[in-house]
């Protein structure tokens, strides 16, 4: 500002101008604080985000042999390409979607909706539901691990007591869709991550005013009318928003996997999924393992959810403006 | 007006907040950013090495070695302060991998015989061949060549050895007993290792007479191990290109589906990795596998609790019963890139007093007695000539092992082969064969060869 004085004293300042640096000037001193606050914001994200992806897109051209790097063009993209296993994550990771997205999506909004429904102790079972939320994730898969087992699981154990045959759970050898494996790494997920979803639908639920209901009985309707009319219809922004975030979530699979079947492939591969292939890339093959060919499946991944969000986000915005 | 006034005199508590919230991060930022040089160096003829791999307290005996053997070195060194980095494991491939891309690493860091071309690639292993000489390491020309050829490329010297073996097939004595064998002659043919296997399985009471790996790598490092002892390969002389969909191959995973499909000789629980093997044994639950001898004074008997007159060992199995071979391996310490020559100097004393010299550190056999360690195993295989004479008869002296149990192992002889190119690759690979030969009743094996030859021949072209 003193600055700006002495200039407009000197003569070397039109007036326009020195009334445009003083708005400039006020605009900065009034929105000081908020840039101070987001600074912290934009600093975060830049060191923890931002900067790790433009490195991923940088890594995903470039060799290191020897201690030198170099760019490497469209090789790693190549060899990810023509990976036998690359395919194969892609349908694993597209069967654990579609699997987790029937039981996963399905099976909490069901829950929430009894839970809705319930007059007594609806507070000590959305406890219960909850609580898998609670255990931290590596425990509640060497749990399930353990029900797994096909000598000394729990599931066996029970199929045994009802004279029934057992099965290998993830260990099953089966490729087929959905296959055996898929479906028990599916079950765990969704045990685990219920709680989560089941609270938000809930939440949602109960905002629906009563009256609706309270209408549609009067008009004879049952259960599954008032859920088709009623529910669906006032919870569909939450049901929409969550299928996405569901959606995005299962694409990046990992660790149900890689913990069930101690490292991720399963038999034949059969439970393979793309950030499992990201990670062998990355740390598991040792002597010819490279964070480029991982960062270049990174990158793959990145711009198939990217499009995706875009192109879901694209439409449910549409569809809205449209009403 | 007031507001305006107010602003003039000098920054509001938002603004205040907003930045000390800056400053915060800035300063955290800044001392995030720490370079691996700060953390040792020599200053004034003082030297701070930092070593890997030092035992943590949850192993109490061998943390309160090693913590006696930093004392000792460092009275006999004034000058030199070594800084203990505890971990168990030693290394974990995906904080390795990390660590190796950050450039990390301890002045001394811990790497497995099948990690130096990553090491070199990442351009994390400091040239330590000037430095090292009979002088520095007088036992240097004893060191078993194999081992010293796993930390060498071309004529540079990037570590030492600490540990060097080959593999062979343990077996649960006190099961070979119940079962009615005789503990002291362990099978030495697949086809024996299957009828012993099946003798015990039928003691029943969740007990398997074999056990194999197939997760983690470990499934595809013991089928090159058994493809060794058949006389196969893994791959061609060059190390281009896959050569294990062979007779050899096929004979193996045939012998082990036998065990697990025909015979149920083996546990339907697979999958399994490095570490599960072992507890079972120790709980007296399987009846063999392979391995090298430490798997028994290091984690058997130490950490799951085995009791040491329970096992034995044989030479690892082949169809013929002398192996042609037994896949050797081993660790090492690789000196760090940042490493200033007083480190790599200091470094060098150190692997010298804990590592390479009969009668201290891993060798004082008379201490490990004291501890009430196991000590006579047939291992590690680190020294040859005059060293080999003297390490031997000290441990010797110190013997608590009946050596009896492991002298077909011993009497084997067996030559060592070294690793396949890009090692832990091809055994990833190997894994998903492993796997499906011991889950899926209906495996094909010359399909399943066939692809993991594909697939280990474009890693391979990829290695360069």
């Amino acid at each position: 500002m003193a600055e700006l004085a002495t200039l407009r004293q000197a003569g070397t300042l039109s007036p326009a101008r020195s009334r445009a640096g003083d708005r400039l000037a006020a605009k900065v001193r009034r929105n000081a604080s908020a840039h101070g606050f987001l600074i912290g914001a934009v600093l975060c994200f830049a060191f923890f985000s931002w900067y790790p992806i433009c490195r991923e897109i940088v890594l995903s051209f470039q060799k290191t042999q020897l201690g030198v790097t170099s760019w490497a063009g469209w090789a790693n993209y190549h060899r990810i390409f023509h990976d036998p296993t690359f395919w194969t994550a892609w349908k694993n990771t597209a069967e654990f979607t579609v699997l987790a997205l029937i039981v996963g999506y399905a099976v909490p909004f069901l829950v929430a909706i009894l839970l809705n429904e319930l007059r007594h102790a609806k507070g000590y079972l959305r406890c219960l539901v909850y609580l898998p939320v609670m255990l931290p994730p590596t425990s509640a898969l060497l749990l399930f691990a353990y029900f797994y087992d096909p000598t000394y699981g729990l599931f066996n154990d029970i199929l045994r007591h009802l004279h029934l045959p057992v099965s290998q759970w993830v260990q099953s050898s089966g490729t087929g869709l959905p296959s055996m494996a898929m479906i028990s790494v599916v079950i765990a997920a969704t045990w685990m991550n219920m709680g989560g979803a089941t609270l938000i639908y809930l939440a949602a639920l109960q905002n629906i005013p009563g009256e609706l209901y309270e209408a549609a009985e009067l008009d004879g309707a049952g259960l599954l009318r008032k859920i088709r009319h009623i529910t669906i219809p006032q919870t569909r922004l939450i049901l929409s928003m969550l299928l996405l975030l569901q959606i995005v979530a299962t694409m990046q699979m990992f660790v149900e996997a890689f913990i069930l079947t101690n490292g991720g492939a399963g038999v034949n591969n059969n439970t393979l999924s793309v950030v499992n292939l990201i990670y062998q890339y990355a740390f598991a093959l040792s002597g010819a393992s490279n964070y480029n060919s991982a960062s270049a499946l990174g990158v793959v991944l990145m711009l198939v959810l990217a499009t995706f969000s875009g192109a879901y986000l694209w439409l449910t915005r549409d569809r809205e403006a449209t009403r | 007006m007031i507001r305006r006034l107010h602003r003039r005199h000098g920054p509001s508590r938002r603004q205040l907040a907003g930045f000390t919230v800056f400053a915060v991060l800035g300063l955290a930022a800044a001392a995030c950013s720490s370079s691996p040089a700060a953390s040792g160096g020599s200053s004034g003829g003082h030297v701070t090495i930092s070593v890997d791999c030092a035992p943590p307290a949850s192993s109490p005996v061998q943390h309160k070695e090693w913590l006696a053997d930093v004392a000792i070195f460092e009275k006999q060194n004034p000058n030199i302060t070594v800084n203990s980095v505890f971990e168990n494991p030693c290394e974990v491939p995906a904080s390795f991998t990390a660590m190796l891309r950050a450039g990390s690493e301890p002045n001394l860091f811990y790497t497995y015989f099948t990690d130096r071309n990553q090491v070199l690639d990442a351009g994390q292993a400091a040239d330590i061949t000037s430095y090292v000489n009979t002088k520095t390491v007088p036992t240097l020309k004893d060191i078993e060549p194999t081992a010293l050829a796993a930390v060498t490329a071309g004529k540079t010297l990037y570590g030492l050895p600490t540990v060097n073996y080959t593999q062979g097939l343990v077996i649960n004595r006190a099961l070979f007993k119940q079962a009615g064998l005789n503990p002291d002659q362990p099978p030495t043919t697949w086809a024996q290792v299957e009828a012993d296997a099946k003798a015990i399985t039928k003691l029943g009471q969740g007990i398997y007479g074999y056990g194999d790996y197939s997760a983690g790598n470990n499934g595809g490092w013991h089928f090159s191990s058994e493809i060794d002892a058949e006389g196969g390969h893994m791959t061609n002389a060059a190390g281009s290109a896959a050569a294990f969909n062979s007779d050899q191959g096929k004979a193996i995973l045939q012998a082990l589906h036998q065990m697990r499909f025909v015979d149920h000789s083996m546990s339907p629980t697979q999958q399994l990795a490095w570490g599960t093997l072992q507890k079972q044994m120790a709980a007296n639950k399987l009846g063999m596998y392979i391995a090298a001898p430490d798997d028994i004074y290091n984690v058997i008997v130490p950490q799951d609790g085995g009791h040491i007159n329970d096992y034995g060992m044989g030479p690892i199995p082949s169809t013929s019963g002398t192996p042609a071979g037994s896949l050797s391996g081993g660790n090492d310490y690789m000196f760090a890139k940042h490493d200033t020559p007083a480190q790599i100097e200091a470094g060098i004393k150190w692997m010298n007093f804990e590592y390479l010299t009969p009668g201290t550190g891993q060798f004082n056999f008379v201490r490990q007695k004291a501890d009430g360690f196991p000590v006579g195993f047939p291992e590690p295989q680190l020294f040859t000539g005059a060293t080999l004479a003297k390490y031997q008869k000290l441990q010797d002296a110190s013997a608590t092992v009946n050596p009896d149990f492991y002298s077909t192992f011993a009497n084997a002889h067996e030559l060592a082969m070294g690793e396949p190119a890009d090692a832990q690759a091809v055994y990833k690979t190997l894994d998903p064969v492993m796997l499906s030969v011991l889950t899926n009743p209906n495996a094909n094996i010359t399909q399943l060869l066939a692809t993991a030859t594909t697939q280990v021949n474009q890693i391979l072209a990829n290695s360069g």
